[in-house]
């Protein structure tokens, strides 16, 4: 392993350090240098080339890592893992395990685990059925990209995923305080991990928005995306609506509906575990209203939010460990459980701004002063090591024999990034629990080296907590926009920035000076000439209707000066989704617009 | 209610426009007699507003009889949109009512200069309506089958005929076209300054700069208007102040719900051509471009209803200010376009001015008229939907004769103010759904359109579940409605690719949803449907009622009676089902858009006796219609009560427990004609009016009657379908119209419903319609120009009904569309 390793690494300039490695490199001066690219992504990426979250080793395999049938990757990845502090390592790969955990497209074997390296495990490791498309890889790096994207062709890209929700003015129940909301993602991952969601609440007042950050596939994010806001606006209902609810479940007459969906098309629901998860979600509210005492308490919301982010996780724990007679089923919980997701999520009702975060991905206000500028308030914490109080905490939660491990290079255990996290069961079960469940499951997961594998210096668990921090704000007038996005905004563009472009971006669609015919001669023509003129401006300013599809233009092409700059969002769109990963992660962006009237008449009121 | 002293500032900027011919304004202003003198302090009529209408108004009530009116202008004459309109007089409308209205005021102005010796600008140039596709040509054809049959020339004519018409005109994209030759062009100014010239000169006294403060109610009557020049005692008042009519009517201490609300407006002035444009040149209507175009002095007018119109948003004091409307170019850049497109040689043409004014829309693009429900001798007229002109002096006439004779000559329900509930009168209602309203006027006015915005004003308390289960809604007087039900596995088509006059994308889910009526059983939700519940201490209710209702009501209790409310002329006002809930109250139904005119109409009529209890209680019952075969048995089931026709005969009413629900009354009959029941849960006979009427229509017959045509050789895949408005004919002759029509399952043909009338061949008169005449004719519905055999039956088709109704139990209100 390590020789095959150190062979192709030797032997790899020729391949990226061809023509199309010279123009990524231009295109890109950052990645140039000393390898900013990595050095920037450095903290979340290691062994596997790309800036995953989770690495691990693998146990025997017979294949030996870097064989010659597949030179491409190796020296694609060449420059990457020769800074990804792989010093010390001598032999690694990525388990890859989305094969099996996610979908069916093709993908490069990545993780957002951490690899650790351990020398008894040098070996590379991955499932025979993906042989061709590493010999597809070749073909694709070997060929220098010749073409750039036209602008049409970048938009539609940037479009392919962009949803628009305008709340109507006329719910029939009351003003909303949200005028509607922009939401895009962009993936980097094939298939994309991030996931987002959006709903109304119907039995209760509100709005739900969210985005989940998977990691070690999509599963964990995918259910967390379906489930998550059932368990809230549950934990939101009267007493007597869970009742009238579990009655018309009792007696098979149509349900209630708790929340209106506002999807994008490519956002699905698992129609196959539709069933057990409302089973899960139907005891959770029986429970709810076996230990209604009687005293009609007023719904807190703080509280409501953590105990269906606990209780969530506690189900997919649980599924996983009862499992299903069904095979698919089965599989499927045991993928949800051992995959991990982070989850930050706001409920928006009239002033009342709650943010529920669990893990890295950041909820931002974007507040206008007086004097018309961007400012960006933080309404979440990240869950991570720069987190001196997650730091903390942690080092509370485990004896002090275990204070140097259970951090380790800024991750969890050595491995996991984010210090909180829905799934991931591998950092919660006891080591006995993930044995047993493994043997007693499907092949598939027995033949995975990556759930097989036990953290090092696993001696207290859990480690990980799905448990949100929930904090609250109370809108005011200046308060113009949120916006939720996973890390791999964050990462690359600073939060000031962030706000400052949606902020104009949401304000500056009029700026031109109105025409006025006065005295002067002007005929029809001349007339329309000037005014298509300036309606073709008009829209080359603001070619995305989508505030997140324009935070995504800037976060991928914004060139060192600030501005989009087409070249480099061209190529950044055209990688080859072996190589997306290296160069940014997926994005997933929601926008809540406020409405400042509404928000102003709440106060006035008070 | 501040009024802004506005058309002073008009007048004094007056000269500079130079665009609208003012001399003759100026000099018949002082022909009507404005006056500067002081107000008299009683007067029987107060007209507010000098414009088009509100001197149509006066106009009319002047000649027929009425000498003691005032009309008061807040600023001068003829001042505010109607000064600014842009004089085009058309009368190719989708309403009939309103084609006749437009006929009317077409025929009114070309006789007025001739009538007053003011210059009216009256031209006849026609006009011209193209159609760029064939849906577009399908509409203009309904519209022109409606035309001839009132007696309006127009014809469909081919691009090439058009291009001989206009030679301005590029006609490569056209399939078609419509000419009206009799629509003319005008100045609305003049046309009003001339009716009031005229109403002067038969008494009517005009004031103008003399604003109305408020107007002043007692008990539910006008007693008087309360001026900035003081006040006036006066019986009646006309709210006819445009744009300010709604917040006129707001004023008062009762108020008065006018929903409008005031857009934008953009047209846009040229200098002549180098060849100036002939007067005669035909006005061109484009309005799958969005625009019209006039000749104007030489050169064009042009302008048009954009898709995103510019409500006017601020209010009250500000809105008054005509003047600072400004051109936005941006703005009209899309009918800029299409104007170049239509006539490419106006490249050229040097630019006058771009006009913005003010025009006014209403909820559902029709106007406004009639009486108050909230206050006696408080009528309007206003909400012109920018056809002000057109419609302002048949709108004068019908409003003057319903005054004067408490009903006007025409049936003008679907004008009439109490269509609209008080959910459709927010501000921001109106603002919304006039931006919806105002691109509409040129879109394709396709069947069962159902307006997107201010919708789930009021929704049953049902409306989540059924809206879970896939319903479909439509809003019937705000409240939400279910249409149908698509099933999960089923997509129907977007929004705008549903727009058909051919067979529509629901037809096979309705058609799934009427077999399960027919042979299981359904439930609708029904709660929209109006509830009042009348009590008394002793017999008052059932004397009222007596006298109110048609059919005898003095019936055991328990029972219900189909029944309705007549006018003095014997005309249904309502029609409705009564239940006797026991000696001294009962339990009143009727279609949902009666709410506000039903119990307006009840309040007039009912003595003022404490005694007597009115009550609305429309919201506090969920009303479920359970219908079908079937219908029997569930009820059965739920009820543990024996429902068979001995027990539970038809048309009865029981409070029964259903469920697990207690105090719910079920009443043995339905709205739909199936057999089935009804079943309200709580949420929460000798003199009556129009029987002498009916008495005499007894001896003498009737002159229109309601029957019902089948379609024979429809094929409804690939024909036209009927929907309402189609033309009857019987042995070639026209004898009506279609009021409404809808597929039949049951029969596999199209039905129609409308009224027969016998017009006499010599002279035209309306003579008896006898059932000899009905079943002896052949019959033709004309649907868009094409004749349809139809047969004619005057009762109900014996399949439509299943075995358990009985025939005697039928009621023509079971065959009405609710």
């Amino acid at each position: 392993g390590q020789a095959g390793g150190e062979g192709s690494r030797s032997g790899s300039c020729t391949g990226l350090r061809g023509k199309s490695a010279e123009r990524w490199r231009r295109c890109r001066p950052l990645l140039v240098g000393k390898n900013r690219l990595v050095s920037c992504r450095a903290r979340r990426m290691c062994v596997c080339p790309g800036p995953r979250r989770i690495g691990i080793p693998v146990r025997s395999s017979s294949l030996p890592l870097f064989s010659d049938a597949m030179p491409a990757p190796t020296q694609l990845f060449f420059p990457l893992i020769r800074n990804c502090e792989l010093s010390r390592i001598y032999g690694t790969a990525c388990y890859c395990h989305h094969k099996h955990l996610c979908c069916s497209s093709s993908y490069i074997p990545q993780s957002r685990l951490r690899y650790t390296p351990h020398p008894a495990y040098a070996t590379f490791c991955r499932p025979k059925e993906n042989w061709w498309q590493y010999t597809q890889g070749r073909r694709y790096a070997s060929t220098p990209q010749k073409f750039y994207l036209t602008p049409p062709q970048v938009n539609s890209i940037l479009k392919a995923n962009e949803y628009s929700f305008k709340v109507p003015e006329f719910d029939g129940k009351n003003v909303s305080s949200i005028l509607g909301f922009d939401s895009n993602q962009l993936p980097a991952n094939a298939p994309i991990e991030d996931r987002r969601s959006a709903a109304t609440c119907l039995q209760t007042r509100g709005m739900l928005l969210g985005v989940f950050d998977g990691h070690a596939g999509c599963a964990c994010s995918q259910a967390v995306s379906e489930r998550l806001f059932y368990y809230i606006a549950v934990s939101l209902l009267p007493h007597e609506t869970l009742l009238e609810i579990e009655n018309a479940v009792e007696s098979g007459r149509a349900l209630l509906p708790i929340l209106q969906w506002h999807k994008h098309p490519n956002d699905y629901f698992s129609k196959e575990a539709s069933k057990l998860y409302f089973n899960s979600l139907r005891t959770y509210w029986q429970e709810l209203i076996d230990l209604n005492t009687g005293e009609s308490t007023d719904i807190d919301v703080k509280e409501a939010l953590i105990n269906a982010f606990k209780r969530l996780d506690n189900d997919i724990s649980l599924e996983a460990q009862v499992g299903d007679p069904n095979s698919f089923l089965n599989y499927l919980v045991l993928r949800v459980a051992f995959s991990g997701a982070t989850a930050c999520v706001a409920h928006v009702d009239g002033v009342d701004l709650h943010v529920a975060n669990t893990g890295d991905s950041r909820a931002m206000l974007g507040v206008q002063e007086e004097d018309g500028s961007w400012s960006a308030v933080t309404l979440s914490n990240d869950h991570n090591a720069q987190n001196e109080r997650e730091l903390e905490r942690l080092k509370l939660e485990h004896p002090k024999s275990e204070a140097k491990s259970v951090v380790k290079q800024d991750r969890l255990l050595g491995l996991l990034m984010p210090f909180r996290a829905f799934g991931d069961v591998k950092f919660k079960w006891s080591i006995d629990l993930q044995k047993r469940v493994i043997e007693s499951g499907p092949d598939q997961l027995n033949d995975n080296e990556y759930t097989k594998f036990i953290p090092p210096n696993y001696h207290t668990p859990p480690y990980l907590t799905a448990e949100p921090e929930v904090t609250y704000h109370r809108l005011r007038p200046q308060d113009k926009f949120l916006v939720l996005a996973t890390d791999g905004l964050w990462e690359t563009m600073h939060r000031q920035d962030v706000v400052r472009i949606v902020g104009e971006y949401l304000t500056g669609m009029h700026h031109q000076q109105p025409i006025a015919v006065g005295g002067y001669k002007v005929t029809l023509g001349q007339m329309h000439g000037l005014l298509t003129e300036r309606r073709t401006k008009m829209s080359s300013v603001f070619e995305d209707q989508n505030a997140a599809t324009h935070l995504i233009r800037h976060a991928v092409g914004n060139n060192e000066f600030g501005t989009v700059d087409h070249e480099r969002l061209s190529k950044m769109l055209s990688l080859p989704e072996e190589l997306a990963r290296m160069y940014r992660d997926d994005i997933t962006i929601i926008v809540v617009q406020f409405n400042s009237h509404v928000v102003g008449a709440y106060q006035n009121q008070e | 209610m501040m009024f802004y002293r506005l058309l002073s500032i008009v007048g004094r900027q007056r000269a500079s426009p130079g665009w609208q011919n003012w001399s003759s304004a100026r000099n018949s202003t002082s022909a009507a007699e404005a006056r500067s003198m002081a107000l008299p302090t009683q007067a029987q009529v107060v007209i507010c507003g000098g414009g088009i209408t509100g001197t149509s108004v006066a106009y009319h009530l002047s000649k027929m009889g009425w000498k003691d009116i005032v009309l008061l202008e807040q600023g001068r004459l003829a001042a505010g949109s109607t000064r600014f309109c842009a004089g085009i007089l058309s009368t190719a409308r989708h309403l009939t009512i309103e084609q006749k209205m437009a006929d009317y005021s077409n025929k009114l102005y070309y006789q007025l200069e001739q009538e007053t010796g003011i210059q009216t600008g009256y031209t006849r140039t026609g006009s011209i309506f193209l159609a760029q596709t064939q849906d577009r040509l399908i509409s203009l054809k309904r519209i022109n089958a409606g035309l001839n049959v009132i007696g309006i020339p127009s014809e469909i004519i081919s691009p090439k005929k058009v291009a001989e018409l206009h030679h301005l005109l590029n006609v490569h994209d056209l399939v078609g076209a419509m000419h009206v030759p009799e629509d003319a062009v005008v100045s609305s100014a003049d046309v009003a300054l001339a009716l009031a010239s005229a109403a002067s000169q038969n008494g009517v006294q005009i004031y103008d700069r003399t604003s109305v403060l408020h107007v002043m109610v007692k008990k539910g009557q006008v007693t008087g208007v309360e001026t900035d020049k003081g006040q006036i005692e006066c019986q009646y008042f006309v709210n006819c102040a445009g744009q300010w009519a709604y917040e006129l009517g707001l004023s008062n201490e009762e108020p008065v719900s006018i929903p409008l609300h005031a857009c934008e407006h953009f047209y846009l002035l040229t200098r002549p051509l180098e060849t100036p444009l002939q007067s005669s040149t035909p006005t061109i209507v484009d309005a799958d471009g969005r625009i019209y175009i006039r000749n104007w002095q030489g050169g064009i007018l042009s302008g048009g209803f954009e898709k995103n119109p510019k409500p006017i948003f601020t209010e009250g004091k500000n809105q008054l200010e005509i003047q600072n409307l400004q051109e936005d170019w941006d703005h009209f850049e899309p009918l800029l376009s299409s104007l170049l497109r239509r006539m490419p040689e106006l490249e050229t043409l040097e630019i006058m001015k771009l006009v913005n004014c003010p025009e006014t829309f209403t909820p559902d693009m029709r106007c406004i008229m009639g009486e108050s429900p909230a206050v006696q001798g408080y009528f309007v007229l206003a909400g012109m939907n920018s056809a002000g002109l057109s419609f302002g002096g048949g709108a004068g006439k019908y409003l003057a004769e319903w005054m004067v004779h408490g009903y006007p000559s025409e049936n003008v329900w679907e004008l009439d103010l109490k269509r609209f509930g008080a959910l459709q009168s927010s501000r921001t209602f109106l603002r919304h759904r006039v931006m919806e309203v105002m691109p509409l006027m040129y879109d394709l006015k396709v069947p069962r359109w159902d307006f997107q915005t201010g919708r789930q004003l009021r929704t049953s308390p049902l409306y989540d579940r059924l809206d879970a289960q896939g319903a479909r809604w439509m809003e019937k007087h705000g409240f939400e409605r279910p249409k149908y039900f698509v099933p999960p596995d089923k997509d129907l088509l977007a929004l705008e690719q549903s727009k058909t006059f051919y067979k529509p994308d629901w037809f096979d889910i309705v058609e799934s949803e009427v077999k399960c009526c027919k042979e299981a059983v359904c439930v609708i939700d029904m709660s929209s449907f109006t509830k009042f519940e009348i009590t008394s201490t002793g017999d008052q209710a059932l004397e009222v009622l007596q006298y109110l209702f048609s059919n005898d009501l003095d019936v055991p209790v328990g029972h219900i009676v189909h029944t309705g409310m007549l006018n003095e002329g014997g005309g249904y006002e309502n029609d409705c089902s009564i239940a006797r809930l026991n000696k001294r109250s009962f339990f009143m139904i009727s279609p949902t858009d009666q709410q506000v005119h039903c119990w307006a109409w009840l309040k007039k009529h009912m003595p003022k006796d404490s005694n007597l209890l009115l009550e609305d209680v429309t919201w506090k019952y969920t009303a479920l219609n359970l219908i079908g075969p079937r219908a029997v048995d569930v009820l059965s089931e739920l009820s543990y009560a024996p429902m068979t026709p001995d027990h539970f005969p038809s048309l009865f009413c029981k409070e029964m427990s259903v469920g697990y629900a207690n105090g719910i009354r079920v009443m043995s009959m339905t709205h739909t004609g199936e057999p089935g029941f009804m079943l309200y849960i709580p949420i929460e006979g000798m003199d009556f009016i129009g029987r002498d009427a009916l008495l005499q229509q007894k001896q003498n017959g009737v002159y229109k009657r309601l029957t019902m045509f089948i379609l024979d050789d429809h094929d409804s895949d690939l024909d036209l379908w009927p929907w309402w408005g189609e033309p009857i004919y019987r042995n070639g002759q026209y004898v009506g119209k279609t009021t409404s029509s809808a597929y039949s399952y049951s029969l596999e043909r199209h039905v129609c419903l409308g009224f027969v009338h016998n017009f006499s061949e010599d002279t035209g008169e309306e003579q008896v319609v006898t059932a000899d005449f009905i079943n002896r004719g052949e019959y033709e519905i004309d649907i868009a120009g094409y004749r349809f055999q139809a047969k004619a039956k005057l009762y109900p088709v014996a399949s439509l009904f299943t075995q358990k109704r009985r025939k005697d139990d039928m009621e023509l209100s079971d065959l009405h569309g609710k």
